[in-house]
């Protein structure tokens, strides 16, 4: 589903990606890990449409999506991908379930269908409750949980997800990291993992760790 | 694990057979690694020779089985003691892994090749226990992030020391000179 191969990217002298693969399934968990500074995150944002690479292919559904321009690539983010990063990025004067309903709004979905929908994963995610609070007044977890939701709500066939837990204990992680893989699973979706946390790369069905821009395949033992 | 303890423990709440034993033993602290049962009978054989449990009544003629054994009081100020008594934290400094990868340095041959090795089947251990926590209950949870919280730690030092090995290297090979 999702083909990366060989890309580079350097922001000014520093080189980030020096010919980076990876591919992923459609229904596969795959972590990317490696330690700070190794291009993990930036072969995420490349793989994702984010970035643009300076060099290599990201084939999506055996479309190139490097090659497009701005709006080509912002379009197929909103359609087909759902993003979880660190801090929620969540919108501060929108509810929860606002929050929630946000990209199913941005595809053209009505507000009142959108609502209802968003109000259905927080049920599914046992937080019913917090529909109408605001991200200030919401725990790092159920902020989290929120964020997974919301990269869900569209049933987008790729889910990146940039140090999901990396702001949360150790017990709301591993809820966050369950709800992820569970409801993600769900759907068939593929999901992309950048984490440095071995614990939550755990949660994968295989990991490949990024070293010096490269992605190192380790000789099985 | 002590398995002479845990089974002091279990004698504690009340005298059981050697088989029932067996089946309490393996369902509570066996998640991985089922008593055999010589195992076992071995176990009570010492921990009678020691006056720390006793038989209770043999129906005779059938077999081992039959025994029923109880714990005698040296049995349970035994066990009392050693619930009580703290575990030596163990360090692992000496551990298999750092003499493979200081003589594989040595050797001149792919240190890194082995810590990315290990670090494969570490990850892949970790997967197996993530699964096992994700399905299990309370207790399969509780024993799985034991060992995740150990394998982790273990996973931080081949990371660490994948990235020192040029460091590693230049020590070691100055003290082989």
């Amino acid at each position: 589903m999702l083909h990366v191969t060989g890309i580079r990217k350097r922001f000014g002298q520093t080189i980030a990606l020096d010919g980076a693969s990876l591919d992923v399934s459609p229904g596969e968990v795959v972590a990317v890990v490696g330690p700070s500074g190794s291009g993990k995150s930036t072969l995420l944002h490349c793989a994702a449409g984010i970035l643009r690479p300076d060099g290599g292919e990201v084939a999506f559904d055996g479309r190139r999506i490097d090659a497009l321009g701005e709006g080509d690539r912002s379009r197929l983010r909103r359609t087909s991908f759902g993003f979880v990063f660190q801090f929620g990025q969540l919108v501060p004067e929108l509810t929860a379930a606002e929050n929630i309903a946000l990209p199913m709004m941005l595809g053209g979905a009505r507000r009142r269908a959108a609502l209802a929908e968003a109000r259905r994963w927080l049920a599914l995610l046992d937080r019913r409750e917090v529909a109408g609070k605001r991200p200030g007044d919401l725990s790092g977890g159920e902020g989290q949980r929120v964020a997974v939701a919301r990269a869900l709500v569209h049933r987008p066939r790729l889910v990146f997800a940039d140090e999901p837990t990396g702001s949360l204990d150790s017990l709301s992680g591993e809820h966050v990291m369950d709800i992820l893989v569970r409801l993600a699973g769900d759907d068939g979706a593929g999901v992309v993992i950048v984490t440095h946390d071995p614990r939550v790369a755990a949660y994968a069905q295989r990991d490949v760790t990024v070293r010096d821009g490269r992605v190192v395949t380790p000789v099985a033992a | 694990m002590s398995v002479p303890h845990t089974v002091l423990g279990l004698l504690r709440t009340g005298p059981r057979h050697g088989y029932d034993l067996k089946k309490a033993y393996d369902t509570r602290f066996a998640h991985a690694r089922p008593l055999r049962y010589g195992q076992i009978y071995a176990t009570l054989a010492r921990l009678q020779r020691d006056g720390l449990v006793i038989l209770d009544a043999e129906e005779p003629g059938q077999g081992p089985d039959r025994k029923r054994y109880v714990i005698t009081e040296d049995g349970a100020t035994e066990l009392e003691r050693w619930l009580h008594e703290t575990e030596e934290p163990e360090p692992y400094l000496h551990s298999t892994l750092f003499a493979k990868v200081v003589l594989a340095l040595l050797l001149g041959e792919d240190a890194r090749a082995t810590l990315d090795a290990q670090r494969a089947r570490h990850m892949a251990r970790m997967r197996e226990l993530t699964e096992l926590k994700r399905t299990g209950d309370t207790v399969d949870q509780l024993l799985s992030d034991h060992a995740l919280f150990h394998l982790e730690a273990d996973l931080r030092w081949i990371e660490l020391t994948a990235a020192r090995i040029d460091r590693l290297r230049t020590a070691v090979t100055a003290d082989a000179g």
